[in-house]
C-alpha cells in the first residue's frame, strides 16, 4: 500500500483533430501532457490554472470517465487500467465527480431525489425502503429541504442545483471526490457555504478531494496541497504554505500576484503576463511557458525543464527556480 | 391542463374555418368541373346537370351552402360514385388505415432500433453500412421500388400476390381472411417501410448522439449505473423528446393513404380514391377528404403538445 489514495503518473490525454475528406487525424490537442499527481488520503488537493490548461481533463481522466492516452492511474495502489469493466463499475461509487455546470449534469427529466438515490439502489448501498430517508439525510447535509425531493432540476436556483450535484456525489459516500470548479458558477455567499461543506467533509468523513479551481483565494483557504497547471503540464506543486509562501515558478508567481488582498494599504508587486497562452495543439518548444516568461533565456526555448524537488514535496519545473 | 386543451379546441374553430375557405376556393376557382370533363354531353344536358349539382350558382353562395352542410356533419355527395362522401371515405379509409398503421409501427420500431444502435457506435463500420443502406432505400423512386418488388416476389418467385387486398373471388372468413389480407399486405408494407425509415433513422441517430453527449449522461456513468440504464433511462428519454413532434405529425398520414403505392398494388385504399377523384374532378370528395386531413393535422399537433408536456417536466402548458 502506498501513502497516497490516488496517484497518477505520466497522465496524458490527447484529442485528435480530425480534418479533411476522410476525417484523418491531422494533429493532436495535448490537453494533458504527462501529469504526475499524488493525493494523500483525507486531504484536499487544489489544482489551479487558467482556462484551457487541462484541469477539467485531468479530473475526468483521473476518474476514468474519459479514456486516457497514456500514463498510469492507481487508486489505493491498484492500477485502474487492469480492472475489468464490472470491477470498474463496482468501484464507481468510491470515486465521484461534482461538475462545474450543475444544470447540465442533472437529467432534466428526473426528479432530484430520484437522481440522488438512483445509484444507491444500483450499488446496493441502500434498500428500497430506507432509500428516501437516506436521500433526505444527505440532502439535509447539503442544505436542501425535504420538499425538494420530488422537484425537477429546472425548479432550483443555481446554488441549489450545485448543492444537488454535491448531494448526489456525497450520497454514495465516496472516498475520493473530484470537484470541478464547484463554486465558480455561484455567488459569493453561496460559495462560502459550499466551501465549508467541503471542509466539513474532510474533517468528519476523511473524504479526499481534488478541488479544481481558478479562484486562488478559495484554494488557499481550503487546500492542503496545490498543483499549478499550465498548458497541460504541472509547473509547480507542493504544500499550500510552501507554494503560497514561496512560489518558485515564474508562472506561479504571476498567478499569485493577481490574488486580491483585503488590505488597501498593502504594497504588492504585480506581475502582468504578456499575450495569450499558446494553443495546446502546437505547444511551444522547450519550456511551454517561455513565450510569456519574463525570465526566459535560450535554454528555455530548447530544453524542456523537468520536475525537480526543492524541499520536502515542493517541486517545480523551471531551469532557474 | 384542461384549460389548455379546451382553449386549443376552441382555437380549432377559426383555424378550420380558414382551412375550409382555402380548400373550397382552391377547388371551386380551378377552371372546369365534373360536368365540363364529360365532352359527350350536349349543351342543354350539361346546363341541366350543373343546375342539379348547384354548380351554376355564385361561388360565395356555393361556399356557404357547403359550409352549412359541414356543420351538419355532411361532407357532400360524390359526383362520380353517387354516394355520400362520408360513406365513400368510410368504405376505403380503414383499408388505408390498416396499411398505414402497420407501416407506422414497423418503421418507427425499425428506425428506433437502427438509429439507437448506430448512435452507440458512431462512425464505426456498422454505422457507415447502415447509413449507406438507409440512403439507398430512401433514394429509390416509389414506383420503381414497388414494381421491382412485384417483379421479384410476385411474378418471378410467385411467393406473394401481385396486388389487391384479397384474392379475386375469395370468400374466406375469420382467420383465413386475416391471413389472406396479411399476405397481400407484405409487399406494400415492405415498400413503404423501406422508403420511410430512412429519414427517421437519421433523426433518431442524430438525436441520440446529442443525448449521449449530455453532461447528465456522463453523470449517470459516473454514478456507476449499468450501461443499459444509462442508455435507456438517461440518454434515450432525452433523445425521444424531439421525436414526439414528428409522431404527432404522423396522425394525418395514418389516414391519408399512400397514393402511388396503393395504386401500384391495387390496394383499395383512400389514396386510390384520391387519384381517381382528381382525374374526374370529383371536387366534393377531394374537399371533404382534404378537410378531414386538416382536422387530423390540428388534432395531431395538439396531441403532440400534450404528450410533450407529459414527458418533459420543464414544459408547462398554459
Amino acid at each position: 500500500m502506498s501513502d497516497y489514495l490516488i496517484e497518477a503518473r505520466g497522465l496524458s490525454k490527447h484529442f485528435p483533430i480530425r480534418d479533411g475528406l476522410f476525417g484523418r487525424s491531422t494533429g493532436q490537442v495535448r490537453a494533458v501532457d504527462g501529469v504526475d499527481l499524488a493525493i494523500r488520503p483525507g486531504t484536499i488537493f487544489g489544482l489551479v490554472g487558467e482556462s484551457g490548461s487541462g484541469k477539467t481533463t485531468v479530473g475526468r481522466t483521473l476518474l476514468g470517465l474519459q479514456p486516457k492516452s497514456a500514463g498510469e492511474i492507481r487508486f489505493r495502489g491498484r492500477d485502474l487500467a487492469t480492472l475489468s469493466k464490472p470491477e470498474l463499475r463496482a468501484l464507481r461509487p468510491r470515486l465521484q465527480l461534482v461538475f462545474q455546470d450543475p444544470y447540465g449534469s442533472l437529467n432534466p427529466r428526473i426528479p432530484v431525489g430520484e437522481a440522488i438515490g438512483e445509484a444507491l439502489l444500483e450499488h446496493g448501498l441502500s434498500s428500497r425502503d430506507e432509500l428516501r430517508e437516506r436521500v433526505l439525510e444527505v440532502m439535509a447535509v447539503c442544505g436542501l429541504a425535504p420538499y425538494h425531493y420530488g422537484r425537477y432540476p429546472h425548479e432550483f436556483s443555481g446554488g441549489q442545483r450545485q448543492r444537488v450535484g454535491i448531494a448526489r456525489a456525497l450520497a454514495l459516500q465516496p472516498d475520493f471526490i473530484v470537484a470541478d470548479e464547484p463554486v465558480s458558477a455561484l455567488d459569493v455567499s453561496i460559495q462560502a457555504q459550499i466551501i465549508n461543506l467541503f471542509a466539513e467533509l474532510r474533517e468528519r468523513h476523511g473524504t479526499t478531494i481534488l478541488f479544481i479551481s481558478h479562484d486562488l483565494a478559495v484554494v488557499e483557504h481550503l487546500c492542503d496541497d496545490i498543483a499549478v497547471m499550465y498548458l497541460g503540464k504541472i509547473v509547480e506543486t507542493g504544500p499550500r504554505d510552501a507554494l503560497f509562501g514561496q512560489p518558485r515558478h515564474p508562472y506561479t508567481r504571476a498567478l499569485f500576484s493577481a490574488v486580491p488582498v483585503a488590505d488597501p494599504d498593502a504594497r504588492r508587486e504585480r506581475i502582468v503576463l504578456q499575450g495569450e497562452p499558446p494553443s495546446p495543439a502546437a505547444p511551444p518548444s522547450g519550456c511551454r511557458f517561455h513565450t510569456r516568461c519574463p525570465q526566459a533565456s535560450d535554454r528555455c526555448r530548447d530544453e524542456e525543464p523537468t520536475m525537480r524537488p526543492l524541499d520536502g514535496t515542493h517541486r517545480v519545473a523551471c531551469h532557474f527556480a | 391542463m384542461r384549460q389548455f386543451i379546451l382553449r386549443r379546441l376552441l382555437m380549432m374553430v377559426p383555424t378550420l374555418l380558414g382551412a375550409s375557405a382555402v380548400i373550397f376556393f382552391l377547388f371551386a376557382l380551378t377552371p372546369g368541373d365534373f360536368v365540363d370533363g364529360n365532352y359527350m354531353l350536349t349543351e342543354a344536358r350539361s346546363r341541366e346537370l350543373k343546375a342539379l349539382y348547384g354548380l351554376d350558382q355564385p361561388v360565395l353562395q356555393r361556399y356557404l351552402t357547403w359550409l352549412g352542410q359541414l356543420l351538419h356533419g355532411d361532407l357532400g355527395f360524390s359526383l362520380q360514385y353517387q354516394i355520400p362522401v362520408t360513406q365513400l371515405l368510410d368504405q376505403y379509409l380503414w383499408h388505408s388505415f390498416l396499411l398505414s398503421l402497420t407501416v407506422l409501427l414497423l418503421y418507427w420500431g425499425l428506425s428506433l432500433a437502427i438509429g439507437i444502435s448506430s448512435a452507440l457506435r458512431p462512425y464505426s463500420w456498422y454505422d457507415r453500412l447502415v447509413t449507406l443502406a438507409v440512403f439507398a432505400a430512401m433514394s429509390f423512386p416509389v414506383f420503381f421500388l414497388c414494381l421491382l418488388l412485384i417483379k421479384w416476389f410476385a411474378v418471378d418467385l410467385q411467393w406473394l400476390p401481385v396486388g389487391g387486398m384479397q384474392s379475386t373471388g375469395s370468400e374466406a372468413t375469420g382467420l383465413a381472411r386475416i391471413g389472406e389480407i396479411a399476405l397481400h399486405m407484405v409487399l406494400p408494407v415492405l415498400a413503404l417501410v423501406m422508403l420511410q425509415s430512412g429519414s427517421l433513422t437519421r433523426y433518431v441517430r442524430a438525436s441520440m448522439l446529442e443525448a449521449l453527449r449530455l453532461d447528465c449522461v456522463r453523470t449517470a456513468r459516473a454514478k456507476g449505473l449499468k450501461e443499459r440504464t444509462v442508455i435507456l433511462r438517461h440518454a434515450l428519454r432525452n433523445a425521444l423528446l424531439p421525436l414526439i413532434t414528428l409522431l404527432g405529425l404522423e396522425l394525418p398520414g395514418l389516414f391519408s393513404g399512400a397514393i402511388i403505392t396503393e395504386k401500384l398494388f391495387n390496394w383499395p385504399g383512400v389514396g386510390h380514391i384520391h387519384v381517381d377523384s382528381l382525374a374526374a374532378r370529383d371536387y366534393p370528395v377531394l374537399m371533404g377528404f382534404t378537410l378531414f386531413l386538416a382536422v387530423l393535422t390540428i388534432v395531431g399537433n395538439l396531441l403532440a403538445d400534450i404528450l410533450y408536456a407529459a414527458v418533459d417536466p420543464r414544459v408547462r402548458l398554459r
